[in-house]
């Protein structure tokens, strides 16, 4: 391991991300922002929606933020950097263990998805208005979930970014990531699924459950969700899960 | 002190297309199920590399030529760890390529076939991230970007993002990263393809100072003038095997006769060869097929008169004729029966 290979790589990244910061955010916050707007504004002042769904809402917009800033922040430059122009190459011939470039890729997700996190709290909380109920009484409970959130997004971004390719982005999307929004619990509580036994169960294989439900638990744990220590045991074999096939992927990707 | 380069009997056989040679946009769900069936009618295997044994000597400039597809561009990705051997060993210095991936990267400088620059970044920005990549301090890098720029005639694109650079240009920044962390080995993979004849002199030019350095240069290249003029040896590849290696003048000397003569007759017959074969100073003729026929002398023009005398008097009619004076094209076609362009 040679952490000034690491540290410049890591140097990198953090550079190109500063250079497209504002097409970063707005692609990563401005659909859960517009979406907090419509239910967590329009939708309660209006009465339609119940005041205490503004508390519900935003850990789950929380999740989504992050988990789409991660993969995002993985994904898609391995897909243009693996292709054609092989643009990685010179990142693969730097003095490092190759194996270490794919640390370092989830590393740097890891940190914009944690940007992303911390950009929706005050954000969602500036559109929504007073009626917002988040307790900090637990910081390293908040920020031990907010960490397993970030890695799984980013090692699932690798994995992701290292088996699909550049003509298929629009399709991991429509087949991947939506359906996982929409099936994440980010926009009710797991228990809101009670009624529907077979959902029940089926959402629990998506990883963007765990991180709503935990991030419920650590920001507003007034409103009903999961045990804290089954989030966390899911996340942690979630994270180790796509931590595992991402290195493979990559490796198989890089070296023919 | 140079580092010098040692292949033991490579082999490489690709079990999926290799990435540089695939046509589609990467990942095909298709390909992957059909693999994974037992039924599937036929299972993709290229052998690549065939046994390939290799000496490069440090501080020498070496030369892989042959045609597309015979393995140059595998051998290189080979060496500098981007590729695996399915068998074999390799070696720059002590360091085996496979095992000390790490240790043989900090020798190596590569140039790509194609230009694989980083296209979020600037020009001068490509430098000096591939300089700390390398560990090199923030001035050192800074100074050594700058020289470099200026030698490659990029001074006044350096804050530019390289993708809107012409071909030529990231052909040149290809290359001065490649030089950026001085590295000992220096590989260079087609690099005049596509260059204009000017920036092919620069290339030659900047190539030979490297080599002067005491820099172990290794190119690959299908232009023989290129390879008979930069080479100190060369090693003519073909079907992943080494066909022939020596410098450019030992290996010019195997061809028998030196002049090639490529004769096309309306038909050939065995008595036809004998009697080509008993004009003055021919040394060696062959049919490679029906119409064809390789005739090496010692001469070139002034044996079309007795051949066309020689094919009218047994009846035959002469119908194309192709002189090749002595060079790596006659020894490439000696070798194999065809041209590196086919």
């Amino acid at each position: 391991m040679n952490w000034k290979t690491f540290y410049a790589l890591l140097a990198r990244d953090g550079h190109v991300a500063r250079r497209n910061l504002l097409p970063t955010l707005l692609q990563n916050l401005l659909q859960p922002l517009l979406f907090t707007f419509v239910f967590g504004k329009v939708m309660t002042t209006s009465g339609m929606m119940p005041a205490a769904y503004k508390s519900m809402l935003l850990p789950g917009v929380m999740a989504i933020s992050m988990v789409l800033a991660g993969v995002q922040a993985v994904a898609m430059p391995l897909i243009t950097e693996f292709q054609f122009t092989r643009e990685i190459e010179d990142r693969l011939l730097a003095p490092i263990e190759i194996g270490w470039l794919a640390v370092e890729k989830i590393v740097a997700g890891m940190v914009q998805a944690m940007v992303a996190g911390l950009v929706v709290i005050p954000a969602a909380w500036l559109i929504m208005g007073s009626g917002v109920r988040l307790d900090f009484g637990k910081p390293f409970e908040f920020l031990l979930v907010a960490l397993l959130v970030a890695l799984f997004s980013s090692a699932g971004g690798l994995a992701l970014g290292c088996s699909v390719g550049q003509t298929q982005i629009g399709l991991m999307f429509s087949l991947v990531v939506a359906p996982m929004m929409m099936f994440g619990c980010a926009y009710y509580p797991w228990s809101a699924l009670e009624s529907f036994p077979i959902l029940h169960m089926a959402v629990l294989v998506n990883p963007l459950v765990y991180a709503s439900e935990g991030l419920r638990g650590a920001l507003v744990p007034q409103v009903p969700h999961m045990n804290t220590l089954v989030v966390i045991g899911a996340l942690a074999a979630i994270d180790l899960g796509l931590l595992y096939l991402g290195l493979k992927k990559f490796h198989q990707k890089a070296v023919s | 002190m140079g580092i010098g380069i040692r292949i033991e009997n490579l082999r490489k056989v690709y079990d999926a297309p290799p990435p540089m040679a695939g046509g589609g946009a990467g990942f095909s769900f298709a390909a992957v199920r059909s693999a994974n069936k037992e039924k599937s009618p036929r299972k993709f295997e290229l052998v690549a590399l065939d046994g390939v044994s290799l000496e490069i000597r440090a501080g020498e400039v070496f030369g892989l030529l042959g045609p597309n597809g015979a393995g140059k561009s595998t051998t290189i990705g080979v060496l500098t760890t981007r590729t695996q051997p399915t068998s074999g060993r390799a070696f720059i210095g002590e360091y085996d390529v496979w095992q000390q991936q790490v240790q043989a990267k900090r020798l190596i400088g590569v140039v790509p076939q194609r230009p694989n620059l980083d296209f979020a970044l600037t020009a001068r920005e490509i430098l000096t991230f591939h300089g700390a990549y390398f560990g090199q301090g923030a001035r050192v890098r800074a100074r050594r970007a700058d020289e470099l720029l200026e030698k490659f005639k990029l001074t006044d694109r350096a804050t530019h993002m390289v993708r809107t650079f012409s071909g030529g240009m990231m052909q040149r920044l290809s290359i001065a990263r490649a030089m950026m962390h001085d590295p000992e080995v220096l590989f260079l993979d087609e690099p005049s393809a596509g260059l204009d004849p000017q920036t092919r002199l620069l290339l030659w030019e900047i190539v030979r100072d490297y080599n002067r350095l005491g820099k172990t240069i290794v190119l690959t290249t299908h232009y023989m003038d290129e390879a008979d003029t930069l080479c100190d040896r060369l090693a003519i590849i073909d079907h992943g095997r080494i066909i022939s290696q020596g410098t450019p003048a030992e290996l010019k000397a195997t061809i028998p006769g030196g002049y090639l003569l490529r004769l096309r007759f309306d038909r050939v017959t065995e008595e036809l060869l004998v009697d080509l074969k008993k004009l003055p100073g021919v040394t060696e003729v062959r049919s490679a097929d029906q119409a064809f026929v390789d005739v090496y002398a010692d001469r070139g023009g002034p044996l079309i008169g007795p051949i066309v005398n020689t094919a009218q008097a047994a009846g035959f009619e002469l119908r194309d004729v192709h002189i090749a004076e002595p060079s790596l094209e006659t020894l490439f076609l000696h070798h194999t029966g065809r041209s590196l362009r086919d």
